[in-house]
């Protein structure tokens, strides 16, 4: 949390607030953004499905969240994990979180917005064969094994913001945290029955857009919220979220241009992700013109994991590791070299002199990945041993939209006889076909 | 010369384009139709409204064959086609006339023997 706001009276200021409610509705709008992306992605078959495990985080994540969770994530300063002080929502009212100047309520509203975001993003992993029962399960406790915990450390006093990592708006729980998990979630859930034999491809490229615009949108409430305040810092992050992703499209133009000389809208929109989540941890602490340098830079590495990765035996769907995994680990270490205290006010990076800041953001470039692989993995495979994670065969083949949720996503009504409600209650044979 | 019309299930139309390639079997068209074969029928909401969906999607394969190839062409599309569950298609061999192949004029078995067979 940026001192120069601790320093400040405990008072709601007005105009914070006011901006934060709007940041706040604008993360949320963000999960939707995903959904729609992420569908677009998937086969027809599986678009339903895939957009309602996002759905499935707005209404799963939300509770826990309120439960349980935002108590791990804010009460406390412990090393680990936060306290129980705020388990139901206890002492969160009116009254300004501490070191902010919005109500405490507005302040778990907006981090709600970023657990729910969050656990969405994971299931880009294993779409197209989880079974949805067993994500709502699993949606549960990530939330609050991993994403709060994550959460815990590097927002709400934990040992890597005490031990000086900043973390603009969370490359540490968001970003390395759904990238690293996803990873975990696709080897434990394995991958789709064909994948590496049939080209499994994007049903709907223009949804793939329109999901990734909404996604940008809602971004510059992500990142321009987590200030906390109308205050310098978050309008260097608001700026940066415009100038970064722009650069990270026109590298991915250039990148697609070098590997198949055409530019692509799957790309495009897979860049636009990219470039937001790279300036996710550095928005309020590196120049503009470094912001910049850094959605260029953010480019390269996203792109050759993507380009790697369907080569491997790793049916991490919909590349949740590179687009937020590898670009978040990008940014976290970008800022330990390019942060500047004379545009953020608290600290300088390697570049301007303080080496002492790379080091703290290899602690967490080293820690975040490790924690969120090594906890969703096993939380996985102790769930498989309860109950099976994934769909069979041949509900996989006929496709899951229809067997989880008995409805399709282009519906021609072409063969549908229509059931009366009495004769669906009786069991007897729809009015339809006595006519 | 035979027409060899196979009705598969959509998620099984790649295995069966693999078994047929194996099988040396070449020159097809396929389309997407609709049909029952007795299978269950879906059942589907939305909001209000239950219907009961009674056709299910198939793939429809059209192959004409030169008479050695007709039993190849058969084994290969109940090879990649079967699941073992009701629903799998039907397979329906009618008589050909006569086949000209449009390019060449050529008609009849050598039309319908693939160019560089």
């Amino acid at each position: 949390m940026d001192p120069l706001i601790l320093a400040q009276a405990a008072e709601v200021d007005t105009g914070d607030t006011a901006w934060m409610l709007v940041a706040t509705a604008l993360v949320l709008v963000m999960t939707i953004g995903l959904g729609v992306f992420y569908a677009g992605l998937v086969r027809a078959k599986n678009a339903l499905n895939t957009f309602m495990m996002c759905i499935a985080a707005l209404a799963v994540a939300t509770v826990t969240w309120a439960l349980v969770g935002y108590s791990i994530a804010f009460d406390g300063t412990g090393d680990l994990i936060g306290g129980f002080g705020h388990l139901g929502l206890q002492d969160v009212g009116f009254e300004p979180r501490e070191g902010t100047t919005i109500p405490h309520l507005v302040f778990f509203a907006f981090q709600a917005t970023f657990c729910i975001l969050t656990t969405a993003l994971v299931s880009g992993a294993v779409v197209e064969r989880m079974r949805f029962g067993a994500f709502l399960a699993f949606a549960a406790l990530w939330s609050v094994l991993v994403y709060s915990v994550m959460a815990h450390w590097a927002f709400g006093g934990g040992w890597l913001i005490e031990g000086g990592t900043l973390d603009f708006a969370g490359g540490v729980p968001v970003e390395m945290g759904s990238g690293f998990s996803a990873l975990a979630a696709a080897l434990v859930v394995g991958a789709r029955k064909d994948y590496g034999r049939q080209a499994l491809l994007p049903h709907n490229a223009v949804y793939a857009l329109l999901g990734a615009g909404l996604l940008w949108f809602g971004w510059f409430g992500f990142n321009g919220g987590s200030g906390f305040s109308t205050g310098d810092a978050s309008v260097l992050a608001f700026t940066n979220t415009l100038l970064c992703p722009a650069c990270t499209l026109v590298a991915w133009f250039v990148l697609d241009l070098l590997r198949g000389r055409k530019v692509t809208a799957v790309g495009a929109a897979t860049a636009i992700i990219v470039g937001c989540v790279g300036i996710t941890p550095a928005g309020g602490y590196v120049s503009p013109g470094w912001a910049m340098a850094l959605g260029f830079g953010v480019a390269l590495p996203a792109y050759a994991v993507i380009v790697w990765r369907p080569r491997t035996r790793v049916d991490e769907t919909l590349d949740v590791l590179a687009a937020h995994g590898v670009a978040g680990f990008f940014g976290i270490l970008f800022l330990g070299f390019f942060a500047q205290a004379s545009w953020n006010g608290v600290s300088d990076g390697l570049v301007y002199g303080n080496a002492a800041q790379l080091a703290d953001q290899a602690w967490a470039a080293l820690a975040a990945p490790a924690y969120a692989f090594v906890a969703t993995f096993l939380l996985l495979k102790v769930m498989g041993f309860v109950a099976p994670l994934r769909a069979t065969e041949s509900e996989e083949a006929l496709g899951l939209d229809v067997i989880y949720h008995g409805e399709e996503a282009y519906p021609t009504g072409e063969g549908a006889i229509l059931v009366t409600p009495e004769a669906a209650i009786e069991g007897e044979r729809p009015v339809a076909d006595l006519v | 010369m035979k027409l060899v019309i196979g009705i598969v299930r959509p998620e099984k139309a790649n295995d069966v384009l693999e078994a047929l390639y194996r099988a040396d079997v070449r020159g097809l068209s396929i389309s997407r139709v609709q049909g029952h074969g007795g299978e269950l029928d879906r059942v589907e909401t939305y909001r209000g409204t239950t219907v009961k969906v009674g056709l299910a999607d198939k793939v429809r394969f059209e192959i004409a064959v030169s008479d050695p190839f007709v039993q190849p062409t058969i084994d290969a599309l109940c090879e990649g086609g079967e699941t073992g569950e009701v629903g799998d298609g039907k397979i329906f061999v009618v008589p050909l006339e006569r086949v000209v192949r449009i390019r060449t004029r050529e008609t009849d078995d050598l039309a319908v023997t693939p160019v560089g067979a």
